[in-house]
């Protein structure tokens, strides 16, 4: 396959980037996404050029590093799936595409197609956890749990972080991520004692990230690689609105973590 | 204090604004589109114009329409907010236009609710306006027997300026005598300009409720397995349906009895 790469280049987070054209020949329709751009890069090094950085690491779809806004859409074409597990067939012979990095406020891109994705990891800081005291070992059978809300709960415990739903929302907001990381605790009961503090402390730091607001379009489910549902976003909001509004309890001090 | 502040200037907190000013508007054009029925009733604005009077003379609802009012300003303005703090989330925008999917009318929400604003403003000015604070609107006088229950109209000019409204009894003869506000719709609805302007904001109110009512349910976190559907199902064909089709026709039908005069 021969096929024609816009890709944003950007120096460093102070410079400013423009798109730029190359040709990607002899690609191999089995080829990753990011095989294809490896081997892009392999002949940029030989003329002498600087490779084109992207983000990867396990490249099987669960680490949640790869990004890329292919064409339009997080991820590219394909449902349900990272950057690393998009294959060059699902492009045809001769076709242009369009790569550019997350576009974000609190994503700035540090080079190239690689963002900062750090506001997410203080977001889970700021009370995305579950505090574990030391003592015996419980049982692991101890505290039955049913099973729908064991599925539940671990559908939204999968998503990997990676930032597709933000890339994706027209408004840049962070709530798909936001809420997984809620949800998957929140259902559990292990997660019950700072259920109330956890979901105004996450949200406090989503809002201090200046992340967009929601307006429940449904395209960062659509994108989502893990298929996080918008549910998710509901939940989260009742959990806000009844810690807010309904219960005595304040954001904890110094939750751990963050600033 | 603080906390209650702190509560409603958080992202969700602005949304739950949004979200409560929406749906109270969603219950209000359910009684106007049901009020409104009365334009349909071929009794020379009779029923329409009692009604309306009703509408602003009964203390109660005037304290509603005032909460009406606000509900409509408050909702703009945070959607206004709510627009310019999404837009800065995104300072450099993409150079490919999404494709991610998403229904045409959650992406639009801005733009109908502009349109709507638009819309109300003029509404407003043209019936509300010239009703209250003008003597632009005549008045009818509407003569019923309550025996046999015929009725002689006609017009009425009061000698006082102040005349509001008077419903009085001479032996079986009911008199009522109103405010036409009748004849101003008639007068507004033979221009087909107006016409197709009202028809428009209509289809601009079906699709912002397509998304916004059933939006407002999952802001709340009001979603469920088994309610959620039918939350969608009212509103599809309640608030995105049958309300704003039955607010076209009005227009619509007393363009074409226009025609015939």
């Amino acid at each position: 396959m021969n096929l024609t790469l816009k890709v944003w280049r950007q120096k460093d987070a102070k410079s400013t980037g423009k798109m730029v054209t190359y040709r990607a020949e002899n690609i191999s329709p089995d080829m990753s996404f990011l095989e294809m751009l490896d081997v892009v890069n392999e002949s940029l090094t030989l003329k002498g050029d600087e490779p084109i950085h992207f983000d990867h690491d396990c490249r099987e779809g669960i680490c949640g590093m790869c990004s890329l806004y292919i064409n339009g859409r997080p991820h590219g074409p394909k449902k349900a799936i990272t950057t690393c597990q998009l294959h060059m067939r699902s492009f045809h012979d001769g076709e242009t595409i369009t790569i550019e990095p997350w576009r974000a406020g609190p994503f700035p891109v540090i080079k190239d197609l690689i963002v900062d994705r750090s506001s997410f990891d203080r977001i889970q800081q700021a009370g995305g956890f579950v505090s574990v005291n030391t003592g015996g070992v419980p049982d692991a059978n101890i505290i039955p749990i049913p099973k729908v809300i064991a599925d539940e709960a671990f559908n939204s415990a999968t998503c990997i972080g990676c930032g597709a739903c933000v890339a994706a929302c027209k408004n840049a907001s962070a709530m798909l991520f936001v809420s997984a990381k809620v949800s998957q605790l929140g259902m559990l009961p292990q997660g019950q004692p700072e259920r109330w503090s956890r979901v105004q402390a996450m949200v406090a730091q989503m809002d201090a990230e200046g992340f967009g607001n929601c307006t429940n379009t449904g395209a960062c489910e659509a994108e989502c690689p893990k298929e996080i549902t918008l549910t998710n976003i509901s939940r989260m909001n009742n959990d806000f609105f009844s810690a807010k509004l309904f219960r005595e309890e304040g954001v904890h001090e110094n939750s751990g973590g963050g600033e | 204090m603080s906390e209650i502040k702190q509560t409603f200037n958080s992202s969700l907190g602005k949304k739950l604004i949004m979200a409560l000013t929406g749906l109270f508007l969603c219950t209000f054009i359910i009684v106007h589109v049901a009020g409104n029925l009365f334009l349909f009733k071929n009794d020379d604005g009779y029923g329409f114009n009692v009604y309306a009077n009703f509408l602003t003379h009964f203390p109660p609802i005037e304290v509603v329409a005032y909460l009406l009012y606000l509900a409509i300003l408050v909702h703009a303005l945070y959607g206004l907010i709510l627009t310019i703090q999404n837009r800065r989330a995104r300072p450099v925008s993409y150079a490919v236009q999404t494709k991610s999917p998403a229904s045409w009318s959650s992406k639009n929400m801005g733009l109908l609710g502009s349109i709507l604003f638009l819309f109300l403003v003029i509404h407003m000015g043209d019936f509300w306006y010239k009703y209250k604070f003008t003597d632009t609107v005549g008045y009818k006088e509407y003569r019923t027997n309550v025996l046999t229950n015929e009725r002689i109209v006609s017009d009425f000019t009061p000698a006082d300026p102040s005349f509001e409204h008077s419903s009085t009894t001479e032996n079986d003869v009911e008199i009522v005598r109103v405010k036409d506000l009748h004849a101003r719709v008639a007068d507004s609805f033979s221009n087909v300009w107006y016409v197709l302007f009202y028809v428009l904001a209509m289809g601009a109110v079906s699709f912002h409720l397509l998304h916004g009512f059933q939006s407002a349910f999952q802001t709340l976190g009001w979603t469920h397995r088994k309610y959620s559907p039918v939350v969608k199902f009212i509103g599809t064909w309640l608030f995105a349906v049958i309300i704003p089709l039955g607010f076209a026709l009005m227009p619509v039908v007393y363009f074409i009895q226009s025609l015939g005069r």
